[in-house]
């Protein structure tokens, strides 16, 4: 347990500006590209962070959690709309991604559910997230917060 | 005979499971079914409700009707669909200028426990200055929905918080209140402008 914290520590501190860098727990061929949130307007509102998720080794991946300093609950979900217009949202479950394929946490779909923050997200700043996978292996990300009313990680 | 009773269980089984799904499509697909959401939402002169606005005026039906109209309805603790369909008209506002001082552009909760009107007030102020929040008691949150023919769903989550199921299109009236049209969540963007200009350019005449 307490090597896992340690490790979590390492590898935030060998990331930078939206640049991640594998930590050291598990070899993960996973690199996270074009990540982004949105401010949230003090800490009740769930935030949402969204990112590309790129598979660069020979060996499928399966993200598995989230875990973050920002919130208790970080969770993966997934918007779906229905025939009928109607949105609703729930947890995406593990998700797997093949040699050479990227996943695309985007709005409207797959995201990254903060729940319970712990302190507000504000504009400017950024907030480290790791991204867990099968086999112990984590990736951590410095993920930018852009205003509330962002469409995407250009605004 | 023991096997008689097994068969007899499977009978008893095999009709309850057919009664089911026949009270299932009854409820469902049947004559027992509530009106179909996805139908065509009513002329805003035919619906009745009075909610508030972020600014605490008083509204209904008739302080929309005089102008087009863009009404999305959402909640403030919405983290994904709802920011991104406020930033979505906020651009399609800016791609029609000028144009898009005629519209009436309303944001609606579906969750007025929690979106009072400051938390509206606060909401709006970080999207397009058009876009006014409204908010109201439950029961007529309840008959503006129902006008639209929009859906929404109180859902319970972990640690007793709880999120709203609703539809998430954007709805597009005429100035005399007909319904013109509306724009699917994930609808392609650049079909977006023209719908809007389509409830632009209504007929004023012809509203029932
Ligand atoms: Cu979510």
């Amino acid at each position: 347990m307490k090597k896992i914290i340690m490790t979590g520590t390492l590898a935030a501190l060998l990331t930078f500006g939206g640049l991640s860098v594998p930590a050291l727990a598990g070899p993960v061929d996973a690199v996270v590209e074009s990540a982004w949130s949105r401010a949230s307007i003090g800490m009740n509102r769930p935030g949402a962070a969204y990112m590309t998720i790129r598979n660069t080794g020979d060996e499928p991946v399966t993200l598995i959690g989230l875990s973050t300093p920002l919130a208790m609950m970080p969770e993966i979900h997934e918007t779906k709309t229905n025939a009928e217009g109607v949105s609703s949202m729930s947890a995406a479950g593990e998700i797997a991604i093949a040699p050479g394929e990227s996943v695309a946490l985007e709005p409207g779909g797959l995201h990254a559910m903060l729940m319970r923050l712990q302190q507000p997200m504000t504009e400017g700043e950024t907030f480290p997230l790791t991204l867990l996978f099968v086999d112990g292996g984590e990736v951590t990300v410095e993920v930018p917060i852009l205003g509330i009313a962002a469409r995407g990680p250009e605004d | 005979m023991r096997r008689r009773t097994i068969a007899g269980y499977g009978a008893a089984g095999a009709g309850a499971i057919a009664l089911t799904l026949f009270v299932g499509w009854w409820r469902v697909d049947g004559p027992g079914a509530p009106e179909p959401i996805g139908q065509r939402p009513m002329a805003l002169t035919e619906m009745d409700f009075r909610l508030t606005d972020h600014e605490g005026n008083e509204v209904g039906p008739e302080t929309l009707i005089g102008r087009p109209t863009m009404a999305f309805f959402g909640f403030t603790y919405c983290p994904d669909v709802c920011p991104t369909t406020l930033s979505d008209i906020s651009g399609w506002l800016d791609d029609l200028g000028d144009e898009a001082k005629q519209l009436n552009v309303v944001f609606i909760t579906v969750d007025p426990e929690r979106d009072t009107v400051e938390a509206m007030a606060e909401y709006v102020s970080y999207f397009h200055p058009a876009i006014r929040g409204w908010t109201g008691p439950e029961g007529q949150i309840a008959r503006i929905a129902d006008g639209f023919r929009a859906a929404y769903e109180r859902v319970p989550t972990e640690g007793g918080d709880y999120t709203m199921n609703h539809t998430a299109s954007v709805f597009l009236f005429g100035a005399a209140g007909r319904f013109v049209t509306m724009i699917d969540y994930h609808e392609p963007r650049e079909f977006a402008v023209p719908k809007i200009r389509r409830a632009l350019e209504e007929e004023t005449e012809g509203a029932t």
